[in-house]
C-alpha cells in the first residue's frame, strides 16, 4: 500500500522550474531514495512534503489524504519526522532535552495540570521518558544522554537528530542528507540503523543521499532527478546504470549534442 | 539612619524593574527582538486598572479591574504581534527596534491624549493600611509588590520548565525550524510570547501604579529596566529579576549616599561595569541550569 503519494507536483520560483510535474509514491515499510545533481529539486521536494513550500500545481497524499491543507507544524502530528541536511536541533538544550521535545506532540494533559505537574502528568512524562531511553539505547547515544548540543561534534548531533524524529514514533521518516560530513564508520553504522529503523521498528524511510554506497545498501527503490524532473525510478542497479542517470552526473549528453 | 526601610522599599521598586526586565526579556528569547515600548505596556497596563476602577472614572472593584486589565493587556500583546510586529518577520533586528521605540511613543501620547497628562494615584482596597515588623514599618503596597512578583516568577518558572506551551516557546526560541519539525506552531507561538508579555507588563504596571503616581512618560522607566535585563544576561529570566532587585537596592543608597545628579547615574555605572568586567551578564545564557 503506498503510505506517500505525489502527483503531478511542480513548484516555480520566478521563471525557475524547481520541481517540475513530478509523480511518485512511497509503499508502506519501503526505503526510498531521491538522488540527483546539486539543484535537481530533492531538498526542494522535501521542504514540499513538510509544508515550507506550496506546490504551484499537483497533490501530496500521505495515507490516502491530501496534506496540502495543513500547516507545516501539523505534519508531525500526522506521523512524518524529518531530519535536515543541515542539522536543526535546540543547541543550548541537552541531547535529552532535544529528544524529549519530540515527544511534546504526544502531550495530552492541560496547561493547568502541567503546571502542577498533576499525577497523570507525571505518568505521562515516565512513558515519554522511557520511549526516549529506547531511543537512546538504539542509537547508543548514552554516553551524550545530559551533554549540550552545542559541545557535541557534528557526527553525534546528526545521530541526535535522527533520535529526535525517532522519539516522535513517526510512521514516516523523511532523511537529508544522513551521511553527508560522516566518516566512513559512522556512514556504516548509519546503513545498520536505516535497516533496523525499516526492519525492526517498521517506518518507512525516505530519503536523499549522494552516497551511493549507503543508497544501494538499503534503498528498495530510487528516484533519480535532474532539474527538478524525474529522469528514472527503480532498484538501485537500474537507476545507477540508467544512461540518463550517468548523462546527468557526468554531463555527457552536452557533448553528445556537440 | 535605620537602612532596613531603604531596603525594603528598594526591594519594592527593583521587583517593578525587574517584571519590566521580564518582558523584554521574554520578547528578546522569543523573537530575537528588543521591545522597547515594554516599558510602555507597563504605563499602559497601569493606566488601563486606574481607569477601570477609580472612583473618578468607571469604579469597577478592584479586585475585577485587575484580572480585566491582565486579559486587555494580553490581548493587546497577541494583536500587536499578529498585526504589526509579525510583518517584519525576517527583517533585520533593527527594523523592530525601531517599531518598538515608535509604538512607545504612540502609547505615550495617545494615553496622554485619553487620559491626560496628569500623574494620577491608583484607589487600592489597602491604600495608607501599613505592616510593622519590629522597626521596620512596610507599607501594604511594597509587601504585596514582593510577594506578587516572587509569586509571579514561581508560576513563570512551573510554566517554563514542565507545560507543553512553554517548552514550546523555549524551543521556538532556540531554533525555528526544528521547532516547526517537531510541530510547533512558530509564529503563533511568537505571538502568545507577546500575550505573555502583556501579562507580565500589565502585572507590573498595577504594582507600580498602587506605590506611585502614574502618568504617561512612567513608561521611560523601562531604560532603568532595560539596564537590569542586561545586568542579569538578556535572555535569563531569574536574571532579569535579579537585576531589578540590584538597580531598585542601589538607587535608594545611591540617592543617600550621594550628592544628587550623581544618583541617578548608579544604575547605568553598574550597567557599565557589568558589561566590562562579565559581557554576559551575570546570569549568562550558556549556564548549566537555566529556565
Amino acid at each position: 500500500m503506498s503510505l506517500l503519494t505525489l502527483e503531478n507536483v511542480t513548484l516555480t520560483f520566478g521563471g525557475v522550474v524547481a520541481v517540475d510535474n513530478v509523480s511518485f509514491h512511497v509503499g508502506e515499510g519501503e526505503v526510498f531514495a531521491l538522488v540527483g545533481p546539486n539543484g535537481a529539486g530533492k531538498s526542494t521536494i522535501f521542504n514540499l512534503i513538510s509544508r515550507f513550500y506550496n506546490p504551484v500545481k499537483g497533490d501530496i497524499r500521505f495515507e490516502s489524504n491530501s496534506i496540502l491543507k495543513r500547516r507545516a507544524d501539523q505534519i508531525p502530528t500526522l506521523g512524518i519526522a524529518r531530519t535536515f541536511q543541515n542539522i536543526e536541533l535546540f543547541e543550548q538544550s541537552t541531547v535529552l532535552q532535544n529528544l524529549l521535545v519530540g515527544r511534546q506532540i504526544h502531550a495530552r494533559n492541560g496547561l493547568f495540570s502541567q503546571m502542577i505537574f498533576s499525577p497523570s502528568v507525571r505518568d505521562e512524562e515516565r512513558r515519554h521518558r522511557a520511549v526516549v531511553e529506547e531511543v537512546i539505547d538504539f542509537l547508543e547515544l548514552q554516553p551524550y544522554r545530559d551533554k549540550y548540543i552545542a559541545g557535541l561534534p557534528y557526527g553525534v548531533r546528526k545521530i541526535v537528530e535522527l533520535g529526535r524524529a525517532l522519539a516522535t514514533e513517526p510512521k514516516m521518516l523523511l532523511l537529508d542528507e544522513p551521511a553527508s560530513g560522516l566518516s566512513v564508520e559512522e556512514t556504516q553504522d548509519m546503513i545498520f540503523w536505516i535497516e533496523d529503523i525499516k526492519k525492526q521498528m517498521g517506518i518507512t524511510v525516505l530519503m536523499v543521499e549522494h552516497d551511493m554506497n549507503l543508497v544501494s545498501s538499503v534503498s528498495d527503490r530510487v528516484l533519480a532527478l535532474a532539474d527538478g524532473k524525474e529522469l528514472a525510478i527503480g532498484t538501485p542497479k537500474e537507476v545507477q546504470s540508467h544512461p540518463e542517470v550517468i548523462a546527468a552526473y557526468l554531463g555527457t549528453s552536452i557533448a553528445e549534442e556537440q | 539612619m535605620d537602612y532596613s526601610q531603604l531596603i525594603v522599599s528598594g526591594l519594592a521598586n527593583g521587583c517593578v524593574y525587574g517584571l519590566i526586565a521580564l518582558g523584554f526579556v521574554l520578547v528578546y528569547k522569543a523573537t530575537e527582538a528588543v521591545n522597547f515600548a515594554q516599558g510602555d505596556f507597563m504605563m499602559l497596563g497601569a493606566c488601563i486598572v486606574i481607569w477601570l476602577t477609580n472612583g473618578d472614572s468607571l469604579g469597577i472593584s478592584f479586585w475585577l479591574a485587575v484580572p480585566l486589565t491582565i486579559v486587555i493587556m494580553a490581548v493587546l500583546g497577541y494583536f500587536l504581534d499578529l498585526l504589526v510586529v509579525r510583518r517584519l518577520f525576517g527583517q533585520p533586528q533593527i527594523a523592530v527596534v525601531i517599531l518598538t521605540i515608535a509604538i512607545g511613543f504612540i502609547l505615550r501620547f495617545g494615553v496622554g491624549a485619553i487620559w491626560g497628562h496628569e500623574p494620577r494615584l491608583l484607589e487600592t482596597p489597602f491604600v495608607g493600611k501599613n505592616l510593622q515588623f519590629g522597626s521596620v514599618v512596610l507599607g501594604f503596597e511594597e509587601g504585596a509588590v514582593i510577594i506578587v512578583t516572587l509569586a509571579l516568577a514561581l508560576a513563570l518558572y512551573v510554566f517554563f520548565k514542565h507545560s507543553k506551551l512553554g517548552k514550546a516557546m523555549q524551543a521556538a526560541s532556540q531554533n525555528q525550524l526544528a521547532a516547526y519539525y517537531v510541530g510547533i506552531p512558530v509564529k503563533n507561538i511568537q505571538s502568545l510570547v507577546w500575550a505573555l508579555a502583556g501579562v507580565v507588563a500589565a502585572v507590573s504596571g498595577i504594582l507600580f501604579a498602587s506605590k506611585g503616581a502614574i502618568d504617561p512618560s512612567t513608561g521611560l522607566l523601562g531604560i532603568k529596566a532595560f539596564a537590569a535585563a542586561v545586568i542579569g544576561g538578556f535572555g535569563s529570566l531569574p536574571g532579569a529579576i535579579i537585576g531589578g532587585l540590584i538597580i531598585g537596592l542601589v538607587e535608594p543608597f545611591a540617592a543617600y549616599a550621594l550628592p544628587a545628579g550623581y544618583s541617578q547615574l548608579a544604575p547605568y555605572a553598574i550597567m557599565l561595569l557589568v558589561l566590562i568586567f562579565r559581557p554576559a551578564g551575570l546570569f549568562a545564557q550558556m549556564q548549566k541550569k537555566k529556565v
